[in-house]
């Protein structure tokens, strides 16, 4: 109600009059008015859209963008006018929040962007006034709720997520967690799952009658005590098998704790327990008796099958969000219960041999009834009981059909959500390769740039110019960045090819003193070049003598960790180690130490202090650093090369 | 006993009534009389010539504070609730309803129950650009309460003790219990010329004009706009 008070200040300081009569003090002089040029008509042009209103609407809310001289950035002395390049149906809600106090949320258009322009004109959200303040919660929930699932399936994905130095803990907890990523995975989860059936119909089958043999009595028994040897053995291959997941899932849990607390864990345990139990409790007849009803717990080993069906968790997901309906329902039962009970006992009463002895025996009565059962092992006899009766079985149809919706339309919602998030995970593999296309196409433009020349300084030739100058303004820049940056540290960029090719040469062992990739480019005169910074490069060299062990390990997975990075790196020493050293080295580069190239790539990123690559990846195949042949036409380039001495 | 006997009649016809809607399931009509109600009483006021010959107000003014007002009052017109509300966001320590009050009423000259933007206008006139002898005028009949001419001890500790309610809880030095009391015995110690326990309009403005503090303070809401 800012807007409100301002309007009504002069009549609150009129009305302060009525004080001066009664003041004991002298009043304090009021502060200087500084001479009001009137009321003045501004215009705000909103993308060729002009509102206009007065300049004491916009001052209504001084800590907002138009209230404030903030909007003095956004004046355009020519016009005389307030320019914003923004939505104009937007700023429609915000200029009527200056005017009457409320904003509201206009209901055809996507939340965030209302939220963007909120942002950019300094409101803050929880102005939107009541009438829209629900709606727009829920939207904004709904939303936050939808990127929130986006960014889980992004990390939860079954892209290789793992990082390159993951413990055995981390991959065994993935393992079970997606069961898709690894083969291994997949065949232990089956393997359980056949066992969970297993169990269960083994549980099931004990309990059949075996014709016994014709030597005893037409006495029957159930099977598990015709075999109970068999039973017993198929029983522990089952515990077994259960208590070996359930301790494996415990040590790959990341938190223990967590893990002990969760539901699928304590499913595990009450059903592999009894089993246990029944170990160590001996064979006694008193104590068998219970030892017999905890074989009732191995039915639930049938809830280990949630982890495999997604139907199942969805229902639990459901019961649960629905336990406040389900606690009415039930609440609302009892009830009615109790009252038709308390009635039909009172009306039958007078029968003799009737079935309603007590209240709690007609509590049966009114169950089955209400239900619409109607066994018929009790019936009523008197008049009054039967009307009772019957009103009994109309109100429970409604009683039980009430909340029946809300679970339902519960279980809908969930089962759209989940097949909302497998639909978008389909789609994000799309995405990212598109995104990855992208990525790549950048990178490539640089790529195709430089080979054609582009960078030579001595630009001469016609194709050399016709490449330059098919270039945008933007990509001339784009290109020079990137130029200055491989001048920066002393790598370059390279392309796929020619990296997997370095690192099937780097994945021999090492030594890669020729590689193939020397036929593939155009060699130019003498390759090697000498090391402008040698002492990183020894550094990287010792570091790669510790970590040869895992660079042929290196497979592309691996690799792809270090994405985003996109190094050029050394280049091998192709030719020779005793290779001449080129002479157009135009850094510092003072040492003329002769060593030959290795690729540091499973060297972790941090290792290397010049980092700040671009973030122009080729997608997510590359690694954090490629081969490249010195010589792809272009003199003064230096990469850098390290010496392998140490090995 | 005839009025009871009527009542039971009503009130049985209107069971038999809801019986019968229900056995026939007849849903209840909407209340159409109430909509009607609803409408809005809208007021005009007079033109702007008028209403700048009868105040001390130039045009601009007078458009600048009519586009105030009708922004807050759509209707033309404000109430009682309405001027409480706006003084309780003013002085939201204490609780300024009954100071409100007696303001709505001071303000409303004609005791209609509302306001209406030349009564407004009038007011903020006199209160603002009016001479010393009609702002004097205008506080004491503020005090009145009952608009009988005479401001007696009672009215004078109401509209004491509405000033202290709004000043709230947490005052320093503490509010006392009698501050208001002793407050009103210097006023009445001061106005009161023939001490007869009632403040007439004479003696009011006659002791006003003697003091200098008053008469200084007159001043100071001069060019409130």
């Amino acid at each position: 109600m800012a807007a409100g008070l301002a309007t009504w200040l002069p009549f609150a300081r009129a009305a302060a009059v009525g004080w001066l009569p009664l003041a004991q003090q002298p009043l304090p002089p009021a502060p200087g008015v500084k001479a009001s040029r009137g009321d003045e008509v501004l215009v705000v042009n909103v993308s060729g859209r002009r509102f206009e209103t007065w300049k004491n609407t916009l001052d209504r809310y001084p800590d907002t963008l138009l209230g404030s001289s903030e909007k003095e950035f956004f004046y355009d002395a020519d016009s005389g006018e307030y320019f914003f390049d923004r939505d104009p149906d937007m700023f429609r809600h915000v200029l009527n929040f200056y005017r009457t106090g409320r904003l509201h949320c206009p209901r055809q258009e996507c939340i965030q962007a209302f939220d963007e322009e909120l942002a950019f004109y300094g409101l803050v959200p929880e102005l939107v006034g009541d009438c829209c303040l629900e709606e727009y919660r829920d939207r904004k929930k709904e939303n936050a709720e939808r990127l929130a699932e986006d960014e889980e399936a992004e990390q939860t994905g079954d892209g290789p997520a793992l990082p390159a130095g993951s413990s055995l803990r981390q991959r065994l907890w993935r393992a079970f967690e997606n069961p898709h990523t690894s083969t291994a995975a997949l065949v232990f989860y089956y393997v359980t799952g056949f066992f969970i059936a297993v169990s269960v119909i083994a549980n099931v089958v004990e309990t059949i009658p075996c014709r016994s043999s014709a030597r005893r009595s037409s006495r029957e028994q159930p099977c598990g005590e015709r075999f109970p040897q068999a039973f017993f053995c198929m029983d522990t291959a089952c515990v077994l098998i259960f208590t070996g997941e359930y301790l494996l899932r415990l040590f790959a849990a990341p938190s223990r704790c967590r893990f002990l607390r969760s539901v699928m864990s304590l499913i595990d345990v009450v059903a592999i327990l009894p089993y246990y139990i029944g170990l160590l409790v001996p064979k006694n007849d008193d104590v068998s008796g219970a030892f017999v009803t905890l074989r009732v717990f191995r039915v639930f080993r049938i809830f280990k099958f949630s982890r495999h069906s997604q139907g199942l968790r969805i229902l639990g997901y459901t019961l649960k969000s629905c336990a406040s309906e389900l606690g009415f329902l039930l609440f609302s039962l009892t009830m009615a219960i109790i009252i038709f009970a308390t009635v039909m006992f009172y009306a039958e009463k007078g029968t003799n041999k009737t079935n309603f002895t007590s209240i709690p025996a007609a509590f049966w009565y009114t169950i089955v009834t209400m239900t619409t059962l109607g066994y018929g092992d009790m019936v009523p006899s008197t008049i009054a009981g039967k009307i009772f009766g019957s009103i009994c079985s109309l109100s429970g149809v409604l009683v039980i059909a009430l909340p029946v919706p809300v679970i339902v339309s519960n279980f809908s919602r969930i089962y759209h959500q989940n097949q909302r998030a497998d639909k978008r995970r389909a789609q994000q593999k799309v995405r990212l390769a598109r995104i990855r296309l992208a990525k790549s196409g950048t990178t490539n433009a640089f790529l195709q740039y430089k080979q054609n020349g582009g960078l030579e300084d001595s630009g001469s030739g016609e194709e050399q110019a016709v490449c330059v100058r098919n270039r945008s303004a933007f990509e001339q820049q784009h290109h020079h960045l990137l130029h200055c940056l491989e001048k920066t540290t002393c790598y370059e960029f390279t392309d796929e090819l020619t990296f997997s090719e370095a690192l099937g040469a780097v994945s021999l062992g090492g030594r890669t003193s020729r590689s193939t990739s020397v036929s593939s480019q155009p060699t130019g005169p003498g390759s090697l070049l000498s090391s402008c910074c040698p002492r990183r490069a020894k550094r990287r060299a010792i570091r790669l003598a510790n970590s040869t062990a895992s660079v042929s390990r290196g497979s592309m997975q691996e690799l792809d960790m270090l994405a985003g990075l996109h190094r050029s790196p050394a280049p091998q020493s192709r030719s020779s180690l005793n290779a001449k050293p080129h002479d157009s080295l135009d850094l510092n580069c003072d040492s003329r130490d002769f060593v030959a190239a290795i690729i540091s790539i499973p060297t972790p990123p941090a290792n290397t202090p010049d980092e700040s690559q671009p973030s122009s990846p080729g997608g997510g195949g590359r690694a954090s650093s490629t081969l490249r042949n010195s010589s792809l036409g272009t003199p003064c380039l230096f990469p850098e090369t390290v010496k392998i001495s140490s090995l | 006993m005839s009025g009871c006997s009527k009542r039971c009649k009503l009130g049985l016809v209107k069971f038999a009534q809801t019986i019968f809607k229900l056995i026939t399931g007849t849903l209840s009509k909407d209340k159409i009389e109430d909509e009607l109600e609803m409408t809005m009483v809208c007021h005009r006021p007079e033109g702007l010539e008028q209403l700048e010959a009868q105040t001390n107000f130039t045009k601009r003014e007078l458009q600048v504070l009519y586009r105030g007002f009708k922004n807050e009052c759509p209707s033309g017109v404000v109430n009682e609730d309405t001027f409480k509300q706006i003084y309780a966001q003013f002085f939201p320590h204490g609780d300024a309803s009954m100071y409100a009050h007696y303001l709505f009423n001071a303000f409303d000259t004609t005791q209609t129950g509302s306001v209406k933007f030349e009564d407004f206008v009038t007011a903020l006139s006199i209160l603002l650009r009016g001479t010393v002898h009609e702002k004097l005028r205008w506080t004491f009949n503020l005090y009145d309460i009952n608009k009988d001419g005479y401001i007696n001890k009672e009215e004078m500790m109401d509209i004491v003790k509405a000033i202290y309610d709004m000043m709230g809880k947490y005052t320093y030095p503490v509010l006392k219990e009698d501050t208001p009391r002793q407050h009103v015995d210097v006023f009445f110690q001061k106005m009161d010329k023939n001490k007869d326990g009632i403040v007439t309009l004479d003696e009011f403005l006659e002791s006003c004009q003697e003091d200098d503090n008053i008469m200084r303070s007159l001043q100071l809401f001069q060019n409130v706009m």
